[in-house]
């Protein structure tokens, strides 16, 4: 009997923890992909200021409501704006950030092409 | 054509970087918030910070007024400074002073607001920094001019004087 009752209390906690732990994962994620605006060089996550505590206690109302994590970051990015973003999308003024990488890897891959591949 | 790809390509790569870097040089270091852009003021429900009754956002600001919306604590210092310009700004009568307290110990904001006056017409609480998140707010001291419910300028930090003549100018 004592076994059972023991069995039913670890049925009942343990999805109910998971779930906790799922949405805890879920806001220090968001939290961390969030500047601390009034902070320098540290994320919401990071940071005990009142405006990251603030921060926090939004976060966790929005995920309440059921809003997913890219809808949390439109809700900041018009409140703050992008710079708020540690993750920044790709728009008119991120481009070159996005595309340089890449146009990089591409001329320099065509350099050593060019001039170690084609000599042999 | 072997030898001329390679310094082509550096000099074309070291420009691209070059043209980054300079435009770079240009922009400010210093972060600043967008203080100008025209926003619907959120909606929200508080506290009356006297009677502790809930009330609306909309019951608050209402259409073809001006408001000066103060955020402000009993523990914030720069508030202490800014709060004789509020009095002064509130003789003249030409705009209504709404103040949202932040994150505050009721009785000593009360006191606070004993000692230095009270210029605000109406006070909501914001226990837990929350509505100030709404407002798109960084902290204590803010203040938002409010006109047809549109945010019409922020002021981050304490205002000074010369905040004040600009404010009359924006309201005449």
């Amino acid at each position: 009997m004592k076994f059972l009752k023991f069995f039913l209390i670890v049925i009942i906690l343990f999805p109910l923890s998971s779930i906790n732990a799922e949405e805890n994962d879920k806001r220090n994620k968001i939290t961390k992909n969030l500047r601390c605006l009034i902070c320098q060089g540290q994320s919401v996550y990071d940071s005990d200021s009142e405006f990251a505590n603030s921060l926090k206690i939004v976060v966790d109302k929005k995920l309440q409501e059921g809003l997913s994590e890219d809808q949390i970051y439109e809700y900041f990015k018009i409140k703050y704006g992008e710079w708020i973003l540690y993750d920044p999308g790709l728009n008119k003024n991120t481009y070159i950030l996005w595309l340089l990488p890449i146009l990089i890897f591409l001329i320099g891959g065509a350099i050593i092409y060019k001039s170690f591949i084609v000599k042999k | 054509m072997k030898n001329k790809i390679l310094p082509f390509s550096v000099i074309i790569i070291f420009g691209i970087i070059f043209l980054i870097f300079y435009k770079g040089l240009e922009d400010s270091k210093i972060y600043t918030p967008d203080v100008t852009t025209k926003k619907k003021i959120p909606v929200f429900n508080t506290k009356e910070f006297f009677s502790g009754e809930n009330v609306k956002s909309s019951n608050i600001f209402e259409l073809d007024k001006v408001y000066l919306l103060n955020i402000w604590s009993s523990w914030c210092v720069p508030c202490r400074q800014e709060h004789p310009l509020l009095m002064s700004l509130n003789l003249e009568n030409k705009l209504n002073i709404i103040g949202m307290n932040y994150k505050d110990n009721l009785k000593n904001a009360e006191n606070f607001l004993k000692e230095l006056g009270n210029p605000y017409k109406e006070i909501f609480i914001d226990l837990d920094g929350t509505i100030a998140i709404e407002w798109g707010a960084y902290g204590v001291p803010e203040s938002f001019l409010i006109y047809n419910n549109e945010i019409i300028k922020k002021y981050i930090g304490p205002l000074n004087q010369e905040l004040v003549d600009e404010i009359n100018l924006l309201i005449k």
